[in-house]
Order: C-alpha cells, then structure tokens, then sequence
C-alpha cells in the first residue's frame, strides 16, 4: 500500500449548544497522511485550534475501534462515512486525496438533540432498553449453560442481531428519523433464543411504545438503514420485529 | 500491619466458609441503604445490577453517553471458565493453578481460588440473560484455548466477547433502571471522593455536558473504573480510559498496589507514524492458529511470501517447544521485542513481526474438504474452503486489520508488535474487595487483585464479573449491616463542601494556567517516558531517569497548560486535562514501584535481573509480597508490604518450555 499526504477542505457543522441554531465553518488541513484515521485528521485540526486560541470541534468517539459505537458524524450525506460496513473512527484517510473538500455534520433526528458541534443526545436509546431490551433474570438464578442446547443457526442468528453497537446511524440514514433497525435488531438478539421467549409478547409491545414516545418515526421499507449499519444488521430483523408485533397484539386482549 | 482478611481454613473452603458466616442486611434496611457505584463496565454493571436486585439504592455513574460503551466493550477474545466441557482434564484446581503460575506467584491463593469457583456461574448467568457464545452444531457450548493453558477452557462469541457480555451486563442494568432500584448518570465523571469520619461517603462528580459539579452521598462506594493503560499515551485501551477515580482515592487514603505491573500485549497493529492515537489490539485467539516468524537474515527486505520456509524464524516454536506460539502474553512480548531489537523486523518501522495465517488457512481447508467428503480437491479450493472457516473464526479481526492497515490478511501475513494492554496493578484490596479505606470498594481491573505480575488472556472479563455478579454482593453486606442505622448523610454536610471547593479549585487553576502546551501534546510526552523507561523492559538508571522527567513534566503541566472553552460548558480538553494531571502523578508511582522491585517477574522485566537465557528472574526470597504503597505528600509514598503465603502451590521458576 503506497502512502501519500493530502491537503483537504473539512465544512464542519458548528453548534455551541443546543440552544445555538448552529452553522457550517470551513477549515483547511494540511499534510494529512493516507495512514491516518478519520479521527486522527481531527485530532491534527483540533490541535491546530487550539494553538491558535480557537474552540476545538467536539465529537463523541471512545474505543477508535468501531465496537463502542460513540463516533458519529456524517461525511458528505453518509453516516459514518463511504466505507461498507464500517464506523467513522475506522475510515482511514486512503479513502480520500489531495484536494478534496469534505462535508460534516452530526446525526440528524429529533429523538437525537445536538449538545454540541457533532455530539449528540442517544439517551432515547436506553430507554428504548429499558422498555424491555432484556431477559430478567437476576443474578444466581441460572440454571448449568448446557443445559438447554440452542440450534447452531438460531445462537448465530441471533449473535448477528446482537452484534448492534447502537450507534444511531441507521436512525441518522433514514429520511423518517426511524430506530426500526435498532430495534428490530434487539428483539430479533433475544427473541430467537429460547431463554427470550416468555417475554417476548411484553417486550415487542413495550419497546416499540417507547420507540414511538421517544419521537423516531415510522418505518416505510427504503432500506437506508441497512445499507449504512456498521454492523451490517439486516432488514430481516425489521420483518421479524413487525411478525413479533402482529402477533403479539393479535394474541394481547 | 496490612490485613488482607484472608478466611482461615482450607483453601477450597474460604469461600464457602465466608459466605456462610459473613454478616447478611435484610431485605427492609437494604432499601434504606444508598451505594454508589463509578463506572459501568463489566465490573460495574453487573454490581450494579445484581445489587439493584437485591434491593439497594444504586446510583451508578460513566463518562460515556451509555453504559453500554465502557471498554469492556472492545474485548475480543474470550472468558475463562472451569466448566471441564471439553473432557480435557480442566477443573477448578486447575484454572486456579494457571492462574497463580501465570501471574508469576504474584497474586494471593484465596482470591484466586474463589475467582476460579465462581467462574462456571459466570457462563450460566451470562447464557441465562441471553448472552449468544459461540456453539457446536449439536447445540452445545463452543470452547477454544488461549495462551498460558493447554486446556481449552475459554467462552466467546466471535471476536466480541467482550460486546456480547456487557450487552448482558448492560441490559441487566437497565432493567433494573426500568425498575426504579438504579439510577443512572450518564456523561458524568466522578473527580473526588467524600470521606466523613474516615468512611467513604460519597463522591464529588461532573457533569461532562454542562459542567456542573454534583454531589452524591452513598453508605458505600464501589470503584469499577477500569485500568489505567493510558498512562503509556498509546495503548489498546480506549480514549477515554483513565485513572482518576483511583487516583483520587488514593490520594484520600486508598493504598494503591502494584502500579507498575503493566501488561504489555504481544499481538497489537504496530504504530504507523506521529499521529498515532491509539493502538488497536488483534486478539490473543489469532496466536491458537496463526504463527509468528521472523526472516532469519537481520534486515531482510523481502516480501514475506518471498522468503522461503527454511529462511523463516519461528522464534517462539523454537525457543518454547511446550507451549510454542501460546506461551503467556509476557514471554510473547518480550521475544518479539528481542527479535526487533537484534535486527529481524519487519516492514517499514523494523518494529514488527509476522503473524501468519496461511498454515492455519491450508489445514482448515482441508479439513473441511474432508468434512464434505470432498476428494481430489484443487489446492486453490482448499485455500478458499479454509479461508471461509477463518473467516468464520476471526473476520472482524481480520476486517479490522485491513481497515486499519489496508493489507489483506488472508494474503499477506499480519504485521504485528506489543503494546501496553492492561494493568494488573490498582488500588489494594482485601478479600472483600475493599481498599484501605472503609466503605470504598474497588472492582475489576481497576484493583490490583487476581492476576499478580500477569494476567492470563481471558481471565480479565471473568474477574470483572466475578466481582460484580459473585462476590461483592456478599462481601458489601459484610459491612453495610453495621450500618442500617446510618441515616443519609445530607450533601450539605461540610465534608461534601470541602471536596467540592477542591474540585473547583483545581479546575480553576488549570482553566487559568493559559500557557502554550496542549494537553494532548504534554500525554504524548509521558507516554514516550513511560514506554522507553518503565515499558517492556526496565533498569535502575532509566527508572530514576523517568522519574526526574515525569517530575519537570508535572511542573510544566502546571505553568504551561493551555485550555481552551469554558467551565461551565461541553469542554472535552478539560475533561482530558484532568485525566492526564493524574497520569502524570501516578506514572512516577509506577516507576518508583518499578525500582523498588528489584526482581523480574511476569511483565515486570528488570534488565539486571534475568536467567542466562534472557527469562525473568524472581527472587522470591526478598519480593514474594504485595507492594501497597501509601501516598504522603507530593513525589512522596510510604511502601506498606502485603506478605504472600503460598500454602497450596509451590512457586518455582515459571517454564513453557
Ligand atoms: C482491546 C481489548 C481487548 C480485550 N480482550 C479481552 C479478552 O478477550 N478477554 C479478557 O478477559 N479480557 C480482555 N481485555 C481486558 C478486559 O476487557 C478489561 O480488563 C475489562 O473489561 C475491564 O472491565 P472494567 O469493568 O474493570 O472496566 P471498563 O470496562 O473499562 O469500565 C470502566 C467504567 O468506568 C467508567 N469510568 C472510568 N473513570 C470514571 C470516572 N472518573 N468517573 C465516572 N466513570 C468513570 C467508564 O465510563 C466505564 O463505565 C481486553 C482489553 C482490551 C483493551
Ligand atoms: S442497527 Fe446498525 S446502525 Fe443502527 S444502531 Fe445498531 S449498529 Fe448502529
Ligand atoms: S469510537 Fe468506538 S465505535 Fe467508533
């Protein structure tokens, strides 16, 4: 892999809270090398900021390896960048040369408040969670993990499911604001196990009643979600969720 | 005198025995009883699930804007346990002993023991809360081995093992949020501790969105921080990963042990150039399959697919015949880091190996051919056939490395080298988890307890919830019961006051330093001191070198500082400048403890002390202790020594030959 360095244009969105309206700004940066990350470039324009008596931009990012899911930003219209299949703080600047003038803003979603510059409010998540995004066990009371075998396919599907990092990304691609992928991907981690299923009428029902109150919007099937997921979580859980819905409010009262 | 309150008796009966006769708190007080719990990784959420289930107030606390992005997120490769699945001759005994040998005699028996008992409940918890592992087509458990074992003991899923844990962490968590019995603060940062008349008492925090400062009163604190690896600048851990709740309540009184026992990690994505902020670990699993070479001309430059077999160093096959290319995280890195330094790197920066996969790719490719019953197979099917199992085994690693490196591992041979990964040291504990302090705890890596001077790969996630889930709900009682008629202490109460005009006047002073260096670039400096001084290897004149540096750097952190933004205010480089204010103060502790350690022993490599073959020399005849050093005053500590008895296990020279 041959190493260059490039010089580029960033717009980034500027928001000092989120009270502030906020705005595009546009900073040069120079000699960035193809080997660095994303992040990296804003950690050499944020240093720049800083020695010139400017505010840094602030953005969320944790682990820099794409398994936390606190980065996000949208580069030029997509979340996490033009890479398949990854997070921003994986995107290596190869993927751009010199020359080149990149766009950057935050998640955009009324469930997803601006608190400042890129970072934004995912706490909808949670109680998205707290719905029903689990099995209530408490501690102590498991039985030897052996002793129920679980299908092969149905643990892989299901660890597919799971793999969600709950990032946001596919609520930031939808033009509806939707968390159905997010979502669909919980019910489908806990419901194709066997230890989910006594719970899986309430869960369904509970989750997808905070999802609404939370303000995400509905799902019309444009697939922006998947085709943006870092984790690649399909489609097919959304079906999966919207049987799990169907049939637990045809067998509610 | 330290006490480590070690239950008499029988090894393999402390534990019974002290769950048997500890004190117990009764369903009515235990709702009466606060507990505040810092940090929310494995450690932390699983305390703060299980007590919320038992009935006290929780209120829990991370720097993340969820709990379910801690670090223990980006563990890839696997939890220990002694479940004996695999018929391969694993027991509890056994799982204890590798652990004692591969911390190097380091670490206490009891503790260990109990770590090894609990964990068979850790894997059936986690399955019951849905925790997907890894499983065989008949539907049943999947296990693979790790280093420093030759048992295959270990539980994962994929490479993200670590992810699917805290999930079930997390989603306990939240349940019991949901519930009402733990209340979560997110974006928050604990910065200093409240004693009231010498009982920790509560916290001071900061919320990170505006900058507020808070106080929150408990009848105990649980310190579940995670490690403190960033001290190196570069490290596997993450950005945010840092020392400051220990830090503090070490300064408050809690003996803080071990510091510079370090985990340096053999298999890590080598450093690419200055901008470098932080180094991605490639699982301790790749080294079950993969193997690790060197050219055997120094200066090499031929591709790798260039050198003939026959011209390839597969030093750790060579010089550990037993255990070959498993042989513990230590011994790993130290080999690598000799091949480097002797001349046999590779790529561009000579500061790198190979860890090669195309045997692994060939033998599973056939295999697999046998598997379908396939004959007369083309050798590129093979390949392809073994690929597709790799795939399966490792693909996110592999995707990671080629997202990072832009090289195909399923091509070229990874190039990998050590970096800093985990600490073994932490805040001292008794076999209750609790510090020095009375009613402050400290859990998971963030205390000094079960590894001694080496973690064994796979044992950290098992001790995180091993605290959490099995042995602080015990043990917490034990003292809170004592406490039932302590009503809530109101925030008001002057020790509160004086911690949180401490805070604030600390955060001023850094605010209005106004100086010319960054705080990223004054990391960057103690990183390069720690990693040259108290890194893979270490001797007397570098250490008392380290410390003079770390001393003028702490100096100009405090004259030159420059921050930018306000107080009052999302100020991510405030956030920042704390964290690295206590790195610097603990990295001199690291090496201070590093020169009084006048041994080798797990990572700890003292160049003065080795075998004739370059292996680490113990001298358990001055050393065999715990080093719990007592902070006094600015650059000034008093070593307190936690003798260690060896009533089971008979150390001896650590072989994986
Ligand atoms: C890349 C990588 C791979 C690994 N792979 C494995 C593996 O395969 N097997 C294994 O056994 N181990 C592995 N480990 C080690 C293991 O993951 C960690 O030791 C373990 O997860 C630590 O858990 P913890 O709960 O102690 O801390 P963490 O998960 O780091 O959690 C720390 C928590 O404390 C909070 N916190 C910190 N400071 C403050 C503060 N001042 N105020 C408020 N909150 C604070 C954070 O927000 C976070 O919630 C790996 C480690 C790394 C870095
Ligand atoms: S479904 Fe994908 S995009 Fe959405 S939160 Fe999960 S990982 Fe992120
Ligand atoms: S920073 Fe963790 S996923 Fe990007």
């Amino acid at each position: 892999m041959e190493h260059y360095n490039m010089n580029l244009t960033l717009k980034v969105w500027r928001q000092s809270s989120k009270q502030d309206s906020g705005r595009f700004e546009t900073y040069p940066v120079k000699n960035i090398s193809s080997e660095m990350s994303f992040l990296e470039m804003f950690d050499v324009l944020n240093e720049e900021l800083i020695r010139d008596g400017k505010d840094p931009i602030a953005f969320d990012h944790d682990c820099r390896e794409g398994i936390c899911g606190m980065c996000s930003m949208v580069i030029d219209g997509k979340p996490h960048g033009p890479w398949k299949a990854n997070t921003v703080c994986q995107l290596h600047m190869r993927a751009y040369n010199d020359g080149d003038t990149i766009v950057i803003e935050p998640w955009r979603a009324n469930a997803f408040p601006v608190l400042k510059d890129l970072v934004v409010d995912r706490s909808s998540f949670d109680r998205i969670i707290q719905a029903g995004g689990y099995i209530s066990v408490n501690t102590g009371n498991a039985v030897d993990a052996n002793a129920l075998p679980i299908e092969k396919d149905k643990a892989d599907a299901s660890f597919a499911a799971a793999a969600c990092i709950g990032c946001g990304a596919c609520v930031a691609a939808c033009k509806n604001s939707s968390a159905m992928l997010f979502l669909s991907a919980k019910v489908s981690h806990l419901a194709l196990l066997p230890q989910g299923s006594p719970e899986r009428k309430t869960r369904v029902m509970n989750m997808v009643a905070q999802m609404d109150k939370e303000g995400f919007g509905g799902c019309t099937n444009t697939g922006a979600c998947e085709a943006t997921c870092p984790k690649e979580i399909s489609l097919s859980n959304i079906a999966r969720l919207n049987q799990e819905y169907l049939l637990a409010s045809l067998t509610s009262e | 005198m330290l006490d480590a309150k070690i239950p008499s008796g029988p090894l393999e009966q402390k534990w019974g025995n002290y769950k048997g006769h500890c004190k117990l708190v009764n369903p009515a007080n235990k709702r009466k009883i606060e507990v505040i719990i810092v940090g929310t990784g494995l450690a932390g959420a699983s305390a703060a699930a299980s007590l919320g289930e038992l009935g006290y107030k929780v209120k829990a606390f991370c720097f993340q804007d969820s709990p379910r992005r801690a670090h223990s997120i980006a563990a890839q490769g696997g939890i220990n346990a002694a479940k004996n699945y695999q018929n391969d001759g694993d027991s509890i005994y056994r799982l204890f002993y590798d652990t004692i040998k591969g911390g190097d005699y380091r670490a206490r028996e009891g503790n260990v023991h109990r770590l090894a008992e609990v964990s068979a409940n850790i894997i059936d918890q986690c399955v019951a809360q849905g925790v997907p592992f890894a499983r065989e087509y008949g539907g049943l458990l999947s296990n693979r081995s790790f280093g420093g074992t030759q048992v295959q003991r270990t539980f994962y899923a994929a490479g993200q093992t670590g992810q699917q844990l805290l999930i079930g962490a997390y989603q306990a968590l939240e349940r019991q949020v949901a519930l009402g019995n733990v209340k979560m603060y997110t974006r928050h940062e604990m910065l200093e501790i409240v004693k009231i008349d010498g009982k920790a008492r509560g916290i001071i925090c900061r919320n990170l969105i505006n900058g507020e400062l808070e106080r929150h009163f408990g009848h105990a604190v649980l310190l579940c921080s995670g490690g403190y690896g960033n001290v190196f600048y570069l490290s596997t851990n993450a950005m945010g990963c840092n020392t400051t709740a220990i830090w503090k309540s070490h300064k408050a009184g809690a003996y803080f042990g071990n510091p510079c026992f370090t985990q340096i990690h053999p298999t890590c994505i080598p450093v690419s150039g200055d901008h470098q902020s932080k180094l991605t670990l490639m699982s301790e699993s790749l080294r079950n399959d993969g193997r690790i070479w060197v050219p055997k001309k120094q200066g090499d430059n031929r591709k790798p697919g260039d050198i003939p077999e026959d011209e390839r160093d597969y030093y750790l096959e060579r010089r550990y015949p037993a255990f070959g290319n498993l042989v513990p995280r230590d011994v790993a890195s130290r080999a690598a880091k000799e091949r480097c330094d002797a001349g046999y790197g590779v790529g561009s920066s000579k500061q790198a190996v190979y860890l090669d996969y195309a045997v692994a790719i060939e033998r599973y490719g056939k295999i697999e051919a046998g598997k379908q019953g396939k004959e007369n197979v083309s050798a590129e099917e093979i390949i392809a056939m073994g690929k597709d199992v790799v795939k399966e085994k490792y693909g996110n690693l592999f995707d990671m490395y080629e997202k990072i490196t832009g090289e195909n591992p399923y091509e070229v041979p990874m190039r990998i080298y050590p970096a800093v990964h985990y600490t073994m040291g932490g805040l001292w504990v008794d076999y209750e988890l609790m510090t020095t302090i009375p009613g402050l705890y400290c859990l998971g890596e963030a205390n000094f307890s079960d590894h001694g001077a080496n973690r064994l790969g796979a044992s950290a996630l098992m001790q995180g919830l091993a605290d959490g889930y099995f042995v602080v709900p015990y043990t917490i009682g034990n003292y809170l019961a004592d406490d039932i008629r302590t009503a809530s202490i109101p925030t008001s109460h002057p020790a509160f006051e004086a911690a949180e005009n401490a805070v604030k006047e600390r955060i001023n002073t850094m605010m209005s330093i106004k100086g010319s260096q960054t705080v990223e670039s004054l990391h960057k400096r103690l990183g390069k001191i720690m990693w040259d001084k108290c890194g893979m290897a270490r001797n007397a004149e570098g250490l008392k070198k380290a410390i003079a540096e770390i001393q003028q750097l702490k100096k100009e952190f405090w004259s030159d500082l420059k921050i930018p933004g306000g107080i009052n205010e999302m100020n991510p480089e405030l956030d920042k400048a704390g964290r690295v204010a206590d790195f610097i103060e603990l990295g001199e502790l690291m090496c201070l403890d590093a020169l009084n350690r006048e041994e080798s022993c797990g990572g700890h490599f003292r160049e003065e002390h080795q075998t004739e073959e370059g292996e680490a020399l113990r001298h358990d005849d001055k050393f065999m202790y715990v080093a719990a050093w007592e902070y006094k005053a600015d650059h000034e500590w008093q070593l307190h020594k936690e003798v260690l008895e060896y009533e089971e296990v008979k150390p001896s020279q650590r072989s994986y030959k």
